[in-house]
């Protein structure tokens, strides 16, 4: 960081007072009491031109030189003023955040909003003690919406850590900050495993196909192209029609059906089979197949789609653990 | 783990921005500067900004440092040195112009306004008139603005956006500005030794007189010094503003004597009425104070002096304004006993040359009987002989041995120091102890206000006669060949005024108009003077020690005080401004609208919406169903459906104000 070593070294005390006491909260307007600010190197360095200056007018007894002086240690004076009010009555709440694999990065949607009627400019969000991610703009009444990377590490629930808001806006004379937790939380699926480690095993009855006796699909109409289908079921006819997009469906008996089973996976440890059971889950959706899960605590029946999908993986990232948070 | 940063490369927008401000600030210095290095500062910035708008590289750090070596070369080339006021001053600029050859990225820009805030103050060395706050308040605006351009990344801010904010920050600004400026503990200066060419330019008195010196000064239209008279007014051929003595002379030059310097004060006998004025002095540069003769002793202002001969001298060179009151009597009577070294120097010659003035001097002393007489005809000389008082008296031969004899029989052109040196000379001859005195004689009034203005063309010269009994005696040669040069109180004011008389049957008086012109004009300077630039730790201490701020601890408390007053109002007025926006009128009239429910210990849960509370209200409390079902419809009508219609507020505003039966909640 940049300004780590401001004269007194400031910034850290700060922080370090602060940290004791920030708690998350729901959402945050950013007041009065919890703005801190400290000049940065920059201001440090005008206040020294500003002596130096005021200095030179002694010598010379030159009273313009005295007025701009003093002109200069006004703006800077103001400018705190400015800096501080910039941050002030933001409201920064959670956003909506997609889960993710474990492994992957997990995007916290932070939404600042300027429920008053003055821009807010140049609010930069962070990690603590982290560079500056984002730089926004908040105009009144527009929510911003922005994202802090964080890496999933393990599957299950993920809490977003603190972060901070800091502005240097107008002048770059003054640093003002605040610290934010809050209480946002975004679901970890477990990491899928690789594809070829383990394929389903055959002649037991878990992860086989089951496919109706003569094994020919029955076509069984069409319907609206929901996000998901896959694209080999696409209608090509019907595409161009001036219509939305459709999708054959076929008739329940001609979809393969198959059973994600724990117990199919003998001889290995508890993450190991999460890990088998999410990739199966991941391929059976992407092949269009019905697929159900059983685990140990838990069965959800055979079913595909979005849901049914999210609903499996959610049930494997919980695994385990306390489901309600 | 410390991220590679990247090049936070400063938007062309800025950037020229930046040159434009740039120009601005340095636009003063560039006529000052020898033109060279004007013309490279200007064609170094027109580089920079085409290199930015065809993003041309920038040039290699070895052109840079050669370019740097050969400008500081050259610098000294003009000026002699690398440092001092002026050749300081071209080097800041120079530098301002080479950094923004490597500027790039957005902390350049820091460097950049440092230098730009310092040029903006050297300005000032070399002028403080009215209108450099203009010129102070617009620049800082522009450098406000360039920085708070320069701290966002990206794109550069809307102008308009930059330079609102800027002034509006100035604008806040300025009374604590002004608060520090009063009530700020000004120190004396200097605090350390001043460069010898501090100050701008300046013509005025020396403490040396050649001929020619007065002549051209008589030609310039700068003001010497403003006086306020506290009470009467001495006659215009009375008042003599004296300056620096000069006593040595070489044959061609009158020197100040330096070596009697510390000489104890002589002493005077004062005599008449006491004149009571003020003096505000503008910079000389040089000790010497220029008093209406004779200084009355014990009104001696603080910091200054009377020398040897007399004469008023500040403790410190006037590099800036100053102001004294001071008391003078007309009548006087100077060092009765004068002592012998003394005595010596002041009749001391160089005894070559001029043969016929000396011849002169010696036959008047043949037939006076006494001192006086010979004073008498020598002026009695100066008024019958064809001499003539002008300012073109045409060029002398360069014999220095025979300079005085050229004037007294050839040429008999001259100006007042001719006239000065030429008696001083013959008395001295002649056996009277003499000087020169070089001054001031006269002022103009000014019509707005009760001062008078004393300007360099009013600089004039005359002798000082040592005569038994008497002691120094003025006497002035001029008078004796042009009385009116003594008479007038402004020859220009005063032909002006006449000529605006015999104009007034025409259309438009110009040089009424002008002088009216000049006269505001002078008017404002003096007002500015008298008030900002006057003040010094002295006057500080004088003004608000009317109000009990006398000391400098006092002076603290008070700024301390009043500027975090004011500080927190312009807190206060910034948080109110980024307070939230006043409620939706919807919003306040529904809270209206529920508050009554609060008795029965009903209220709304900040995660339940308007709906499911009044379900929850009418579940528990039956009896309000109507009223409350009807605020409900009113208030979502209001805020959910996309055309409330025009009356969707009234009725909302109706709805809220249903009251309660009267019953005991229990």
């Amino acid at each position: 960081m940049r300004r780590r070593w401001a004269i007194w070294r400031i910034r850290p005390r700060i922080d370090a007072w602060v940290l004791r006491r920030v708690r998350p909260e729901a959402e945050a307007v950013i007041s009065r009491r919890r703005v801190y600010i400290v000049p940065t190197r920059f201001g440090f360095g005008f206040a020294v031109m500003t002596i130096v200056m005021l200095l030179g007018a002694t010598n010379y007894s030159n009273s313009m030189a005295f007025l701009l002086g003093f002109l200069i240690a006004a703006l800077g004076l103001v400018c705190m003023h400015h800096t501080h009010a910039n941050l002030l009555n933001v409201r920064v709440r959670a956003g909506r955040t997609a889960a993710v694999h474990a492994g992957d990065t997990l995007r916290f949607e932070i939404v600042l909003d300027n429920p008053t009627q003055k821009t807010r400019y140049d609010l930069q969000l962070s990690r603590h003690r982290r560079p500056v991610v984002a730089v926004h703009d908040v105009t009144a009444g527009v929510p911003i919406r922005a994202s802090l990377a964080v890496a999933a590490t393990r599957r299950g629930w993920q809490r977003n850590t603190m972060f901070r808001i800091s502005t240097e806006f107008p002048l770059g004379l003054f640093y003002a900050w605040t610290l934010i937790e809050l209480d946002q939380v975004a679901l970890v699926y477990p990491r899928a495993a690789d594809a070829a480690s383990s394929p389903p095993s055959a002649g037991n009855n878990a992860g086989e196909l089951t496919r109706n006796s003569d094994g020919h699909d029955e076509f069984d109409g069409l319907r609206a192209y929901r996000p998901g289908d896959s694209p080999r079921r696409l209608h090509w006819k019907s595409l161009g029609k001036r219509q939305p997009p459709s999708v054959r469906v076929f008739s329940d008996t001609a979809s393969p059906e198959r059973w994600l089973d724990w117990d199919a996976l003998p001889g290995l440890d508890t993450e190991q089979r999460l890990s088998q059971l999410t990739r199966w889950v991941l391929d059976a959706e992407a092949a269009q197949q019905r697929y159900g899960l059983r685990l140990p605590s838990q069965r959800i029946d055979l079913d595909r789609g979005e849901v049914h999908q999210q609903r499996c993986l959610s049930a494997l990232a919980l695994y385990g653990t306390n489901p309600t948070r | 783990m410390k991220p590679e940063r990247l090049p936070d490369l400063l938007s062309r927008t800025s950037l020229l921005r930046l040159l434009a401000v740039m120009l601005l600030v340095i636009s003063p210095h560039l006529l000052r500067l020898p033109a060279w290095e004007s013309a490279l500062v200007l064609s170094i910035a027109a580089w920079r900004g085409a290199a930015a708008i065809r993003q041309w590289p920038m040039p290699h750090a070895l052109l840079k440092i050669a370019l740097t070596m050969a400008i500081f070369a050259g610098v000294y080339a003009s000026y002699g040195r690398v440092w001092g006021q002026n050749a300081g001053v071209a080097l800041l600029v120079v530098m301002l112009a080479l950094k923004l050859t490597e500027l790039r990225e957005r902390r350049d820009v820091m460097v950049t306004v440092f230098l730009l805030y310092f040029l903006l103050v050297t300005h000032f060395l070399y002028s403080q008139a009215p209108w450099t706050v203009l010129y102070l308040l617009l620049s800082t605006v522009a450098i406000t603005a360039v920085l708070i351009d320069v701290h966002h990344a990206g794109h550069a801010r809307p102008l308009p956006m930059t330079l609102r904010l800027s002034a509006q920050m100035l604008l806040q600004s300025l009374p604590l500005m002004l608060l520090m400026f009063v009530l700020f503990p000004r120190l004396p200066g200097p605090l350390w030794t001043l460069p010898d060419d501090a100050g701008g330019a300046r013509s005025g008195l020396s403490d040396t007189m050649t001929p020619g010196d007065i002549g051209r000064l008589a030609l310039s239209e700068e003001i010497a010094f403003r006086v306020r008279f506290n009470g009467a007014v001495p006659a215009p051929s009375d008042r003599y503003w004296r300056g620096p003595l000069l006593t040595e002379y070489d044959g061609l030059t009158w020197h100040a004597d330096r070596r009697h310097a510390h000489a104890p004060t002589p002493d005077i006998k004062l005599q008449g009425p006491r004149y009571d004025y003020e003096i505000t002095l503008e910079p000389t540069r040089a000790h010497w104070l220029f008093a209406l003769d004779m200084p009355s002793l014990p009104s001696l202002p603080e910091g200054t002096r009377l020398g040897s001969d007399y004469q008023w001298l500040a403790n410190e060179p006037v590099r800036e304004l100053r102001r004294y009151r001071f008391q003078a009597q007309l009548q006087y009577q100077l060092q009765l006993d004068l002592p012998l070294a003394l005595r010596r120097l002041q009749l001391a010659y160089p005894v070559d040359g001029n043969p016929r003035a000396q011849a002169l001097a010696r036959a008047w002393r043949a037939q006076s009987r006494s001192d006086e007489e010979l004073v008498q005809r020598a002026l009695r000389h100066f008024h019958d002989e064809p001499y003539s008082y002008t300012l073109q008296p045409g060029a002398q031969r360069a014999d220095a041995r025979s300079r005085i004899d050229e004037f007294l029989f050839e040429s008999r052109r001259g100006y007042c120091e001719h006239y000065a040196g030429a008696f001083t000379y013959l008395m001295r001859v002649a056996g009277i102890p003499a000087r020169v005195v070089t001054g001031y004689l006269g002022g103009e009034p000014n019509p707005f206000g009760d001062w008078y203005v004393v300007g360099q063309s009013d600089a004039h010269a005359w002798s000082e006669v040592w005569l038994a009994g008497q002691g120094w005696v003025r006497v002035d040669p001029t008078s004796a060949v042009a009385p009116e040069r003594i008479d007038r109180s402004v020859t220009t004011a005063r032909a002006r005024r006449t000529n605006s008389r015999s104009a007034a049957l025409g259309t438009l008086d110009w040089p009424a108009l002008r002088y009216r012109v000049e006269a505001t004009w002078d008017w404002v300077d003096a007002q500015w003077n008298g008030l900002v630039l006057g003040y010094g730790t002295e006057r500080q201490r004088e003004l608000l020690g009317r109000i009990g701020l006398g000391d400098w601890q006092s002076m603290l408390l008070a700024l301390t005080g009043s500027v975090t007053l004011l500080l927190t109002v312009i807190g206060i007025v910034l948080m109110r401004r980024a307070a939230p926006a006043a409620i939706d009128p919807a919003v306040r009239l529904w809270q209206r609208g529920i508050a009554p429910l609060a008795r029965y210990g009903l209220s709304q849960r900040s995660d339940e919406g308007a709906r499911d509370f009044i379900e929850r209200a009418q579940q528990q409390r039956p009896e309000l169903a109507d009223a409350l079902t009807t605020l409900l419809r009113a208030y979502v009508d209001l805020r959910y459906e996309a055309e409330p219609g025009p009356d969707a507020l009234a009725r909302l505003r109706k709805a809220s104000r249903w009251s309660p039966p009267r019953r005991r909640p229990r």
